[in-house]
């Protein structure tokens, strides 16, 4: 059956048939771009997808049909259990794996390229030799690069920079070792070293490990979409070698826009691409402030004072962070945002385009537990509200809120933008400890006289608020 | 298909999608790059490919990982998308059903 179905690889059949998938693609990314049209974005770039898989399986050449099965069957396994047991809270490090899976294929892929060159004892062209080394180094960067960026965000390893003494030297003799080791493997076309390739692989993957471990938690949003946009441009490079033209198209579209997210996203964050990946979050002078803040004096209440603050507000701004996302307090808080409105208190949410751990991942969390789309504000929405603001209430963010940004030019922070919780009568904010956020920075607002403490877990002590506001 | 003209369908892709991305707004950021993410995942098909021409087996193992780290690059990647976008077509619609009920 499968004789009658087979088409050229090249010829006008199966190429139509990836034209065809990657209009899809481009139509999939266009319509993810506007909040109506991002869900049917999606399933059209997933239509795409089905089209360019199946037509690849029709074409002429491919077999060892047990080892397909076998990895479909792992990889799909895998894919669906994986999203569907994903917890919404850590989306973002789920994004990371699946960007360094395709790193890796990537990688593999220009692996069995390279040895299938050598095995047939020609030489090997330099328009198939340059590709297979370009998908061979930037998917093993973007593999390992990207498993870093996972087990920080899954605590896995700190998400504190982390220097490496010699850092900055240590990558550029990297760099520079893979380049050597490339340009012996392209020069040597006729007989190219096995053992070189594999080399650069490891050397590549070094370099991925050390980029993004200094690199400090909350820029991870930012590698994670620059190491996206890398994984494209290798499967782009990939498809140069296989002269295969949907891949080509997909990897570049994916290289470019991903570039340009990337971009919009540091945009965001107030902070360069470049300054996310050579500059590492805070260093001396957050550990000096971290270590003069034991003990400053700060007001700490309890759930029943809070309740009465903000039953007796007008007007109440709810600023919820990635604390809040770990607690699983997005329910709870809902709740006390409800008893409120019960009362006639106006409740807004204040989302930082950066809360949670990546742009629009607060209002995912958000959305999850059904608060009305409507009294969800962005940051310069809600910062000239604040100074009428009789309560802002911060559940689990940290740096966002830090006048820091504002005020101290030394900051590691500065300039990014912030909630001006500072602005607003009261604040209230609930967090377990003094300890400082993401960032790794004390924060002056806690010791603010108009600031009260509430030590406790997000969703505990929200689910006390509502109850003690519910007893007034 | 000759180097020039694949290096033409390069530059006009990069263009097409520098185009295609402008002035998201930042709740779709995280989506969106999940679902450009899962598109990169069409880089399984090399493995599909090099796998037919696998004949030793530390190639068959290579081959089998790329495929499987591509599927769930693919199967992963859209649909950790479309549960993410589900958290946010689902609230709009209650609202204009109850609308409508008060209409009546």
């Amino acid at each position: 059956m499968i004789a009658e179905a087979v088409l050229k690889p090249g010829g006008d059949a199966a190429t139509a048939l990836y034209i065809v998938a990657f209009s899809l693609f481009i139509i999939g990314v266009k319509r993810g771009t506007h909040p109506t049209t991002a869900k049917q974005g999606n399933m059209v770039a997933a239509v795409g997808m089905a089209v360019a898989v199946v037509t690849t399986l029709l074409l002429d050449g491919i077999g060892n049909w047990g080892l397909i099965a076998l990895g479909l069957g792992i990889g799909t396994a895998v894919g669906v259990i994986a999203s569907v047991r994903v917890k919404m809270t850590e989306m973002p490090q789920m994004v990371a794996l699946y960007n360094g899976v395709g790193g890796g294929a990537v990688a593999l892929i220009a692996w069995s390229e390279i040895r299938h060159g050598i095995s047939l004892g020609e030489t090997i062209p330099l328009d198939t030799l340059i590709p297979v080394l370009f998908a061979a180094v930037v998917g093993s960067v973007s593999f390992w690069g990207s498993n870093i960026a996972f087990a920080k965000l899954q605590d896995l390893i700190p998400t504190r920079p982390m220097a490496v003494p010699g850092q900055q030297v240590i990558n550029v003799v990297l760099l520079i070792g893979i380049i050597v080791a490339c340009v012996n493997i392209a020069t040597n076309n006729g007989d190219p070293s096995q053992a070189v390739f594999i080399g650069i692989l490891i050397a590549a993957g070094l370099l991925g490990n050390l980029v993004v471990l200094p690199i400090g938690g909350a820029d991870m949003p930012v590698v994670i979409s620059l190491l996206n946009a890398f994984t494209g441009l290798s499967a782009a490079a990939a498809g140069f070698a296989l002269d295969n033209v949907a891949l080509i198209v997909a990897g570049t579209l994916v290289g470019s826009s991903g570039t340009i997210l990337t971009m919009e996203m540091a945009t965001a964050m107030n902070r360069s691409v470049a300054n996310v990946l050579f500059a590492g979050f805070g260093g001396a002078p957050a550990g000096g402030a971290a270590g003069s803040t034991e003990e400053r004096p700060h007001t700490s209440i309890g759930a029943q004072d809070a309740a009465i603050k903000l039953a007796y507000a007008d007007s109440v701004v709810i600023v919820p962070g990635y604390g809040l996302a770990v607690a699983q307090a997005q329910h709870a808080i809902k709740e006390v945002g409800d008893e409120l409105e019960k009362r006639g208190v106006t409740v807004s949410y204040a989302i930082h385009p950066v809360a949670g751990r990546m742009p629009g991942h607060m209002n995912v969390l958000l959305a999850e537990a059904d608060v009305p789309y409507e009294q969800l504000k962005e940051m310069e929405e809600i910062n000239p509200e604040m100074p009428r603001t009789d309560v802002a209430v911060i559940v689990g963010a940290n740096d966002v809120t830090n006048p820091a940004a504002k005020n101290d030019p030394d900051s590691p922070i500065a300039g990014m933008p912030i909630i001006e919780v500072d602005q607003a009568q009261q604040v209230i904010v609930i967090k377990r400890s003094l300890s400082p956020g993401f960032a790794g920075i004390d924060n002056d607002l806690f010791y603010e006289p108009n600031t009260s403490m509430l030590f406790a877990d997000a969703k505990q002590a929200a689910a006390d608020i509502a109850a003690e506001i519910q007893n007034l | 298909m000759s180097v020039m003209t694949e290096i033409t369908i390069f530059v006009l892709a990069a263009f097409v999608g520098f185009e295609v991305i402008s002035k998201v707004p930042t709740t779709l950021h995280t989506p969106l790059m999940s679902q450009t993410n899962a598109i990169h995942g069409i880089v399984m098909l090399g493995g599909l490919i090099v796998v037919g021409y696998a004949n030793d087996p530390l190639e068959y193992v290579i081959g089998t990982i790329a495929i499987a780290f591509g599927a769930i690059n693919i199967v992963g990647g859209f649909m950790v998308t479309d549960r993410m976008l589900g958290m946010f077509s689902k609230k709009p619609k209650p609202k204009a059903e109850d609308d409508g009920k008060a209409g009546k």
